[in-house]
Parts: C-alpha cells; structure tokens; sequence
C-alpha cells in the first residue's frame, strides 16, 4: 500500500511503516532467511533418520541404492542446476530492469522445473513398476535385508517426495512472478518478489544437491 | 541503492560451470573404490557446491550482516540436531542399565 497520506513522495511500492525501500528489502530479505532456516530444519529432521538407519544397515542401504537410475539422477542434478542459473538470471534481469530478459529467464526456470519433475515422474513409476514401493507389494530380491531395503525405499519417497512438492509450488511461485513482470511491477527499484523467489528456487536447488549423491551414490558402482 | 549488487553474467556462468564440473566429478568418483572415503569425497563436493549457491546465486557474498546470522543459525541447529541424535543412539547401553 502506498502511503497516500505523507507529504513526502514516496515510491507506491514503500509501505509506511519503513523508512526506505532499502530497509523494506532488507527486512524481506532477512524474513525469506529466517523462513529457509525452518526449512532446513524441515528437511534436516529426514536428513537425520537418513543417517541413523544407512548407520544401522549399510548393506540394505547399498543394495536398495543401486535400484535408482544413476544416469536419471544425475541428469536431474544438471537440469536443477541449470534452472538455478536462469533463476540468478531472472533476478538480475529485475535488478536491471530488462523486462524481456526477465520473462524468458522465468519461463525457462520453469520449464527446466518441469523437466525436473518429469524425469521424477519417470523415476517414480520405474519404482512402481519393479514393486519397489514401500508397502504390501514390496519386493526385493535379496530376502535378508527385504525390511531394511524397505525403509531405504521410504526415505527415498518422504525426501525426494518433499522435494518435488517444494518445486511444485515453486512453479505456482514462479507463475505469480511471470505474471508480475509480464505487468511490469517489477523494477531496479522494487523487485523483491523476485528475488525472494530465488531464493527459494535455489535452496530447493540445494536440498536436491545433498539428495543426489546421499540416494543415488551409495557406496561405489 | 536498492538494487543490491548486481554480479555479471560471467560471474554466474563461471558458479553454473564449476557446480557441472563438481557434478561430474561426483559422479565419476563413485566408480572409484575409495572405501569410506567414498562418502566424504561426495559430501565435501555437496558442500561445496551449496557453499557456490549460496554465496553467489542466493547473493549471501554481497548481502546483509543479519543475513549470515541466519544462515549460520540453520548449520547451528542441524548441528545440535545431529550431534545430540547421534550421541544418544550411539551411547545406548554404554552406562549398563539402570538399577543393576
């Protein structure tokens, strides 16, 4: 809202309890770090029963390990990276004021978001056709470690499950910023959306950058 | 200004290129047998490459002080999150049983 009532000129993106649109950016800046903070804790709490049980039964861990599709993932890791780099794009684009640059900057991290959840897509019904999905249709074919393989499986699916929801609603995210700089509302001035939204991208990026390696890489091939 | 820094295009290939590079190496090292080192090669290239986003791509390099505060309170916890889990299952047992 803008502060209608003062008698100085301000910019109709300042809301009136901030002195200045840099203080305003600071302060959502600083409330996005705090946000990504819980988020880390979110998912650190699955990254901890990710260490316990593959602590607890290393061999289930890499038998159920090579089931995933190493190629799959780790083009996945390039796609994730590459969306990163046009999302770091997109904002400096709005740092710059190019709406243009900004549009297909967005457009082409979603996009590379989709390719993303598609492979995932691919990945997943993979499981689903090979009975690998936690439940009572579960097999594997070492009989031993059937039950541990099993909780490797459920990992699998709460972490990389977690992590598709977040880039599904960093697509809707995305959207909302696609639409905003198709409006023009976002200028070198004020662009703090966007570079929220980045932000956000790119700790999911993150997330993903530890989930490789923990999931697909277990032990050596 | 409110723009913040603004880092050149180069600047973000260069970051893109080393986090490909980094992947490829983590990938190929899985087909070396390193034993346990295995997974502390593959851990220390994940760090680094977080260590690449954050700094450059999420602008951590060239942003506010309160910002590192932050940033340095989500490792403190999941520090405190791991060591304490962990030092409590590892330790189970080791003090006998209570009583006896």
């Amino acid at each position: 809202m803008a502060s209608v009532d003062s008698s100085h000129v301000h910019h109709s993106a300042l809301q009136h309890h901030f002195e200045s649109l840099e203080q305003q950016k600071e302060s959502s800046i600083f409330g996005m770090w705090l946000f990504l903070v819980t988020e880390v804790l979110f998912f650190g709490g699955m990254f901890m029963a990710y260490v316990l049980y593959r602590t607890w039964y290393p061999d289930a861990w890499l038998a159920a390990s090579h089931h995933l599709d190493v190629t799959l993932g780790a083009v996945n890791t390039a796609v994730l990276i590459g969306s990163s780099l046009t999302m770091a794009m997109a904002v400096r684009a709005a740092q710059l004021g190019q709406r243009t640059a900004q549009v297909v900057f967005i457009l082409a991290t979603m996009f590379l978001g989709f390719v993303f959840l598609g492979i995932k897509a691919v990945e997943y019904s993979d499981k689903f056709a090979h009975h690998l999905v936690p439940g009572p249709n579960f097999r594997f074919e070492d009989a031993t470690v059937a039950r541990q393989a099993q909780i490797f499986f459920s990992v699998y699916f709460a972490m990389t499950g977690m992590h598709a929801l977040h880039m599904v609603i960093g697509a809707g995210l995305l959207t909302w910023i696609l639409i905003g700089a198709i409006k023009g509302r976002f200028t070198p001035e004020y662009h703090t959306p966007v570079e929220l939204i980045g932000l956000y991208w790119h700790f999911v990026d993150i997330i993903w950058i530890f989930l490789f390696p923990l999931l697909y890489l277990v032990g050596h091939h | 200004m409110t723009t913040g820094h603004i880092a050149s295009k180069g600047l973000y290939f260069t970051i893109f290129a080393a986090l490909m590079v980094l992947t490829a190496v983590t990938v190929g090292i899985t087909y070396v047998d390193l034993g346990d080192l295995n997974l502390v090669v593959a851990l220390g290239i994940a760090c680094t490459k977080a260590l690449l986003v954050v700094l450059f791509f999420m602008h951590m390099r060239w942003s506010h002080r309160l910002t590192h505060v932050a940033a340095i309170t989500a490792i403190a916890f999941l520090v405190i999150l791991f060591a304490f889990t962990l030092g409590d299952y590892f330790s189970r047992g080791a003090l006998g049983e209570l009583g006896r």
